[in-house]
């Protein structure tokens, strides 16, 4: 009578996929009653426009080379996110990896541009400059206390505006825009290898290797948290500081290293954007680039697991480029900004959601309980 | 000198209400990391009545009135995604303040560009709001400084969040809840009422703050930036000033003054032969603050319970 009944609702992962899902629709459902409010006819082409994104196209080879521009862009954005889930992991809201992505592309682009390093290089520096910010922010909260969210701000900005006047210098900037230069056609070593890989998507130009390395390190960073020894002691030092004291882990190293792996993860995910050449760096923005901020986004919305991040990078990603085709004489492409921002807001439900879950479970089997109580002759309890 | 002094205040007036709003929400034990988004909503709703609410209605003292109440009751009415999430539903406080500055921004580009959009038909898709003549009413002039009224209100902010948190029982009870909720309740506060009435004071003067803010220097604000890190500026200025109204006032003077500088450097000719680029005086407030957190957070003065949801429950 023990044996616990088998039900796909009690299992985590499965609990984990229905809240995502019931987060992306809530988001999709106020994203659309603010396109109605701003104007209800065309909202419903509007909403549909953006879930399409490249399928608005109807030839096959346009969808499968828009494909691979989104794919392209989902790479840095799944590092981001396991930047921030692997910091969450031992316990830190590593909100500084949109600083250590802008670190990144400012060592990677001044590497590729100005010492025409190649590729792998450039990788490397993308790696160092990310974990570099990460060190600080690990440092200032192991040794000074500093919070890591309100360290992790600050740096944002800063490395902002240090990237802006590195990338402006001349020879990297293009001084007829407020672009850096292109590396196709200045360094061209540093532009990943595409290994064949363009002809899945129509030659694709910006199709390289950065699809399949930010896989790969999706696994990697999977394996290292669930598989190993390291990642046992990290997750421990998150769970409870003073017990993994205790049981002999180096707590205070431990917290600089997360953070140092989750500044490298960051940056590296820049890397993987601007040497596919697909875009460059504009020297003149004033605002930190959304990449690091989404990253929570898919990182949540991807239940914490770096698998789950894979399709939730993408999706999010996906609904991104789907805002630009909306209507621009009415609507803005930032109407999937504000729907990833909802399904952030959602995501802290999730917990609430899974307890009500788990209730609702807990309730039913014990009216089960009774009910059979009942029909073997016995009184309810 | 005047420019600076001017400038100076102004941004420490800032500061000091947005971190004044997240003093109280952190006393009552919700930390409050939105207070960006919540500026950010704030100003917008002030910038829209100075955008339509003739100057000529009233004059200057409705105008003033008008836009504080506007961006004190939209800043307020935002943190009820705090208050809600963070208190009802005892969701994560941090995943909640981010979403909220990032829902913030993205809404008031949205709805800014909605509005231009619709009332230029389509030829204007920008996400800025302009708002010279409305602005001019705040100011009042003594030679070449221009006073403004929100410094004044600032100030009596500080007074009144002095006398509210350590004279009134009412404050009592704010930081009893912040530091032992289950204490608090035991003799029969309510905890939940108590941290609404954090998170929604955090709310209204995280507002006022936002719409000091995008007047300070400028007759035009463009809503895509939001408010470029100010409200996490003041969260370091609350957390340097020991979550304490008199030296989060100091704090802001100070932080005030490093921003200042990045507004006026090129009056001043020392600074202004050091020949730095501009970008080193947009840095020096994070810089500074940075700086300024390592040094003081080690013996850190935060509520105790602050972070935590409070379970009726728990132990």
């Amino acid at each position: 009578m023990n044996k616990k009944r088998f039900s796909p609702l009690r299992n985590e992962g499965v609990q984990m996929l229905l809240a995502s899902l019931l987060c992306i629709l809530g988001g999709l459902l106020i994203g659309f009653v603010v396109l109605l409010i701003i104007e209800p006819s065309g909202a419903f082409e509007a909403i549909i426009a953006i879930l399409k994104n490249f399928f608005r196209f109807s030839r096959v080879n346009q969808r499968l080379k828009y494909l691979g521009q989104t794919l392209v862009r989902t790479a840095p954005l799944l590092m981001c996110s396991l930047s921030v889930l692997f910091a969450y992991k031992v316990g830190m809201f590593n909100i500084g990896a949109a600083g250590q992505y802008v670190a990144g592309a400012c060592a990677t682009l001044f590497c590729a541009l100005y010492l025409k390093m190649p590729w792998w290089a450039c990788m490397m520096a993308a790696m160092a400059a990310g974990a570099l910010l990460g060190a600080i922010s690990g440092a200032l909260k192991t040794f000074r206390n500093v919070n890591v969210v309100i360290s992790g701000i600050m740096l944002n900005w800063i490395m902002l505006y240090v990237t802006n006047t590195v990338l402006s210098l001349p020879g990297i900037k293009n001084p007829m825009s407020p672009y850096t230069i292109q590396i196709r056609g200045n360094s061209p070593t540093a532009l990943l290898p595409q290994m064949g890989l363009q002809k899945l998507f129509n030659n694709e130009k910006s199709v390289t290797i950065a699809i399949p390395i930010a896989i790969i390190m999706a696994i990697v960073v999977w394996v290292i948290l669930n598989k190993t020894k390291f990642g046992y002691e990290l997750k421990a030092t998150g769970y409870n500081y003073h017990a993994a004291k205790y049981c002999g882990m180096k707590e205070n190293r431990n917290i600089i290293l997360t953070m140092m792996i989750a500044g490298a993860l960051a940056g590296m995910g820049a890397s993987l954007l601007y040497l596919t050449g697909i875009e460059e760096w504009e020297t003149t923005i004033s605002s930190v680039p959304a990449m690091g901020f989404n990253g929570i986004a898919v990182a949540f919305l991807g239940g914490l697991s770096p698998i789950g991040s894979i399709l939730a990078a993408y999706f999010i990603q996906h609904i991104t480029l789907g805002g630009g085709n909306v209507d621009l004489s009415v609507y803005c492409a930032q109407i999937s900004s504000l729907i990833s921002s909802l399904i952030i807001f959602l995501c802290a439900f999730v917990g609430f959601f899974r307890l009500t879950m788990q209730n609702y479970l807990r309730k039913r089997d014990e009216a089960a309980a009774a009910k059979a109580q009942v029909k073997k002759g016995g009184r309810p309890s | 000198m005047i420019l600076l002094t001017q400038y100076t205040l102004l941004f420490a007036s800032v500061l000091m209400l947005v971190a004044l709003g997240g003093c109280f929400s952190e006393r009552s034990g919700v930390i409050n990391i939105g207070l960006e988004g919540i500026m950010v909503i704030g100003a917008l709703g002030g910038a829209l009545v100075m955008k339509f609410l003739p100057v000529e209605f009233g004059g200057a003292p409705v105008m003033v009135l008008a836009t504080l109440i506007a961006s004190a009751l939209s800043g307020m009415i935002f943190s009820l995604l705090l208050a809600v999430a963070a208190i009802n539903f005892k969701a994560d406080q941090t995943i909640t303040g981010t979403a909220m500055n990032m829902l913030a921004t993205a809404a008031a580009t949205v709805a800014v560009k909605a509005m231009n959009t619709a009332a230029s038909g389509g030829s204007d898709v920008s996400s800025d709001i302009i708002y010279t003549r409305a602005r001019d009413t705040f100011i009042v002039r003594f030679g070449t400084f221009e006073f403004n009224w929100f410094m004044l209100f600032a100030l009596i902010a500080l007074v009144l969040s002095y006398i509210i948190l350590y004279k009134l029982r009412f404050g009592l009870r704010l930081r009893a809840c912040g530091e032992h909720p289950q204490a608090a309740d035991s003799v029969g506060i309510n905890v939940y009422k108590m941290r609404y009435a954090g998170v929604l004071i955090s709310g209204i003067l995280g507002g006022i703050g936002g719409i000091v803010y995008i007047t300070a220097g400028v007759s035009s604000w463009k809503f895509e930036n939001g408010v470029a890190g100010f409200g996490f500026l003041a969260l370091a200025v609350m957390i340097f000033g020991q979550w304490k109204p008199l030296k989060i006032a100091l704090a802001a003077l100070l932080f005030g003054f490093f921003r200042a500088l990045g507004n006026v450097y090129t009056g001043f000719d020392i600074l202004k032969n050091l020949n730095l680029p501009s970008t080193v005086y947009n840095m020096l407030p994070y810089i500074i603050s940075l700086i300024v957190l390592a040094l003081t957070s080690k013996n850190s003065l935060a509520p105790k319970a602050e972070g935590i949801p409070y379970d009726k429950g728990s132990r």
